[in-house]
This record gives structure tokens, sequence and C-alpha cells, in this order.
């Protein structure tokens, strides 16, 4: 296990970079199988609107699973995260096009802790709405 | 309607394990899109350390229910899933799952609470391989839209 980034190269308030994460209706098909998560909300309109939601949207865990990515891709090491926390705090609405949607995920380095371990503070959102929030990922640097 | 109080405590103990595969981690890679080589390749996996492949962090959520799942079907706890989304999740890892690892979960109701018009149930679920070995915890709270009203 070895991440990329050292933690003696890393400051308090350090900026890692938006990335956009695109969000199509079949993502969340292969979503729904991979996952084994199969609620209607996520594939069928019609079900969704007579729940009283928008339109489909996406898994929360799809989501979570695109600011996962963004930690790993910054660190080098998946196996660096030891641990990783979201609350869902507002909707993906895939609309049924080629474009779907687009989530932005952008981080902070929050704190430096001991043993070369930091906080990733880690914001995602999509069109004006704050997916997620109380985001945050604790990595072992090396 | 308001979610039954009793199940707050209640554990619920190990399946049968749950076999961690290669294939498994690539297709749940490929549905994330993510192309990262530690979830697809062995000798790359090797090359860092690992056993084997190893799954993205979000992977547990695959099994991480399998455990405790019944009791959220339980009548008598009074949930409506059809009103079910998700409100928040954490993972603490002890280490990364890989493939041929053998898991199981006890599952606790940790708490269940009200939030405005929704209801909120929160599942804690300890993953060890059969073993024994500490692997990852995971905290999954599901909101009930309106269940409170």
């Amino acid at each position: 296990m070895t991440a990329t980034v050292k933690y003696d190269e890393v400051e308090v308030g350090q900026e890692i970079p938006a990335v956009d994460y695109n969000v199509r209706r079949l993502d969340l098909v292969m979503y729904a199988g991979a996952s084994g998560d199969f609620n209607q909300i996520h594939w069928n309109e019609r079900f969704a609107k007579m729940v009283g939601l928008p339109d489909v949207i996406a898994h929360g865990m799809y989501t979570m699973a695109q600011a996962g990515r963004f930690v790993t891709d910054w660190v080098g090491d998946p196996g660096a995260i030891v641990d990783f926390g979201v609350r869902f705090s507002s909707m993906v609405v895939v609309p049924d096009d080629d474009q779907g949607a687009t989530v932005r995920v952008s981080g902070v380095v929050e704190e430096k802790l001991e043993d070369k371990r930091v906080v990733v503070g880690l914001t995602a959102r999509s069109g004006d709405a704050r997916v997620l929030s109380k985001a945050r990922a604790v990595v072992q640097l090396s | 309607m308001a979610l039954n109080r009793d199940f707050v405590g209640r554990t619920y103990p190990p399946g049968a394990p749950y076999e961690v595969s290669r294939v498994k981690i690539r297709e749940f890679a490929a549905a994330i899109g993510d192309n990262n080589p530690l979830y697809r390749d062995s000798e790359a996996a090797q090359a860092a350390g690992y056993p084997d492949v190893i799954a993205p962090p979000t992977f547990p959520i695959v099994f991480s229910l399998q455990s405790g799942g019944e009791a959220l079907v339980d009548p008598d706890l009074g949930l409506n899933l059809a009103m079910v989304v998700h409100g928040e999740q954490r993972f603490e890892y002890v280490r990364p799952v890989c493939a041929g690892d053998r898991l199981v979960m006890t599952a606790t109701i940790t708490d269940i609470r009200t939030a405005g018009r929704n209801e909120l149930l929160t599942v804690r679920s300890d993953v060890t391989t059969v073993e024994g070995e500490p692997v990852c915890v995971t905290y999954n709270t599901i909101v009930e839209r309106g269940g409170a009203g």
C-alpha cells in the first residue's frame, strides 16, 4: 500500500482541483446491477414520479463512488483511504437524454493528523445543488 | 407512521459468507467508471502489496446489508420501502476488501430518529473474514420520506 502523495508535501488548505463526472441512465442501470440496488426510483421515471420525485434520481452510492474515485485518483492507492463518510443532501436528477447529469467533485486538505494521515473535505455539486454534505475522507499518505 | 423504536439495539447475526470475486469487483469498477488497474489486474495489485485485486472504497455496499436486511422488511418495524432514500453512508476500513475474501457481517440497528417529517434509521455492519479478522465497519442511514407525518 503506497500512496503517491507525500504527507510532508501537503499543506492544510491545499485544494484538489475539481473533476466533472457524467451520469447517464445507462450508468444507473449498470450501477443497479453491480450493486444489487434495484430500487425503481433509479431507473423507472413513472415510478419515481409516482412516489413524488421530480424524475429518476442517481443512487446516492453512485455519487459517493464518484467522490471516492476523486480521492483514490488523487492519492494513487485506493487502499490508502481509512475512513470515508458522506451525507446525501440533495438528489441528482438524471434526465432521459444523451447528456445525463454532471457531478462536479472538488476537495481540500482540511487537517493533518498523526501517523501521516490527512482529512480531505469533499464538495460534490450537480448544477446549483450540493449533492453531498459532511463529505470527508481520512487518507493515509506516505 | 413512525418506525418501531423497539428495533434499536437489535443485532442480526451473520448469514452465509460473502465471497469476493475478481469478476464482481471488475463489474462494480466498470459501473462506477473507474479504470484503476488495482481493481482489474492481479499482477498490478500484487506489485502494490495486495494478495489480489482490491475493491473500490464503496464496494462494501454490495454486501453490507446482507445481514439485517430482513429487519427492514419486518412488518413490525413499519417501514414503507417505497418512500426510502439513502441518507448517510460511512465506511471505516481496517484494510481494503480483496478478491478471495470470505466475509461475514454482523448488523446492529443503532439508531431510529425523527428529522422533520422524515424517519431516519441507522444500521451498523461489522465486517470480518470468516476467520474473524476485522476488515471494515459500515454505517448506513436510510430516510423514510414523510414517515414521521
